[in-house]
């Protein structure tokens, strides 16, 4: 039953906001059409902005530089209380979505989705955002250049979140 | 400059990296292969962009943007006080804000564009206070119900998939309250955005239920 909502948020969402646009008297489907052209603008303002990052990302993790630095930070990580298995999900969080989704279903798959560490991994997974993704996109949409302190202000709520993250999950189920 | 120090320096340190392990054939080939894929990943997202947005057209002409807005309107109006008299601005973000909460990532972002796109009329070219503020919140994911995560889990054999919801929580509100606060420190920080504003160098901060500024 709880499934099925979650399925059908999305295509409920649509929905009601048609039917509720139609008994306002709105022309529904010029509304939709026009908007989804503002939309194919957008799009194509993101492409750009899209391809730098995405090149760099995809050099950086075939270049091995993330396991490097993996191996670098894990006694920094044991310190704070972060296991340092969990780096390599923490520096691709913030670059790619997808990647960082694969990075951590291997965990959760290795270590187990009831495990401390799982759970850890999840709830990262669960609290942060592709920060630089996000901010290609947003800046990149507009074109703006001097993005003054919007990464550095992101990063910090992304560490907050990772941290966070092991703390919450020891919190609400105890050290194993 | 921000971003053009960060790829430059993830450009060189893949290359240097790869030529010191060896990898030199696999960075080149990324290259290429990252490129195609961030196309690839515009055409998968182009279809649910077009779609919200026009849905969010939907929404705005039938009047239930506003009822949102005035819903999460004193919340915002704190965090966007440079906007918060510029109608069109506050809707688009706050049906930023609750496609965020309900985990509609491919709505947020294009309503959350929206917003952005409003905001720099004022700003041409460089990000002002609003932006980053948008963009932060943005980063940051405020989203209630972790369906993917949860998918994941279950795939795993979880039988209670749904029980880091308070964990979530906690992380993601810490993680949000953090951003929030950042900004605003650093908004200190890095000074007005007066070379944002241009020539309204002497233009007064406005309270947070301050007007707006030019544009409309």
């Amino acid at each position: 039953m709880r499934d099925l909502f979650f399925t059908m948020i999305v295509p409920f969402t649509i929905c009601a906001v048609a039917v509720y646009g139609v008994a306002r008297r709105v022309d529904v489907y010029d509304a939709l059409v026009q908007g989804a052209g503002k939309g194919l603008e957008t799009l194509v303002r993101i492409v750009p902005p899209l391809v730098g990052l995405l090149t760099a990302v995809y050099m950086l993790r075939a270049s091995g530089a993330l396991d490097l630095a993996a191996r670098c930070l894990a006694p920094l990580m044991e310190r704070v209380g972060l296991p340092p298995e969990l780096l390599p999900l923490m520096l691709v969080r913030p670059i790619s979505g997808s990647a960082a989704l694969g990075v951590g279903a291997e965990l959760i798959a290795n270590y187990g989705p009831d495990s401390t560490l799982g759970r850890t991994a999840a709830v990262m997974l669960g609290s942060t955002e592709t920060t630089f993704y996000t901010i290609a996109v947003y800046f990149g949409a507009v074109g703006v250049t001097r993005t003054r302190y919007a990464v550095p202000a992101a990063l910090c709520a992304d560490l907050t979140g990772f941290l966070a993250a092991a703390w919450a999950v020891r919190l609400c189920f105890g050290v194993e | 400059m921000t971003m053009a120090f960060i790829w430059t320096g993830m450009v060189c340190l893949s290359v240097l990296c790869g030529l010191a392990t060896g990898r030199g054939p696999e960075v080149a080939a990324a290259a290429v292969e990252g490129a195609a894929a961030a196309v690839e990943l515009c055409l998968s997202i182009a279809g649910m962009l077009c779609l919200w947005t026009g849905v969010m057209e939907i929404m705005r002409r039938s009047g239930l943007a506003e009822g949102l807005s005035r819903l999460l309107g004193p919340v915002l109006r704190r965090l966007f006080p440079q906007v918060a008299g510029d109608r069109e601005i506050m809707d688009s973000i706050s049906a930023n804000v609750s496609a965020n909460l309900l985990g509609l990532g491919s709505a947020a972002t294009p309503l959350g564009l929206e917003a952005v796109r409003g905001m720099s009329r004022k700003s041409p070219g460089v990000a002002s206070d609003a932006m980053c503020m948008l963009v932060v919140c943005n980063t940051a994911s405020i989203q209630l119900i972790p369906t993917t995560v949860a998918t994941v889990r279950a795939a795993a054999g979880s039988q209670t998939p749904f029980d880091i919801l308070p964990a979530v929580w906690l992380a993601s509100a810490l993680s949000v309250g953090v951003g929030i606060l950042s900004c605003k420190v650093m908004a200190r920080i890095w000074g007005d955005d007066r070379a944002a504003a241009g020539p309204a160098r002497a233009r007064k901060r406005p309270g947070w239920r301050g007007t707006a500024v030019g544009g409309r």
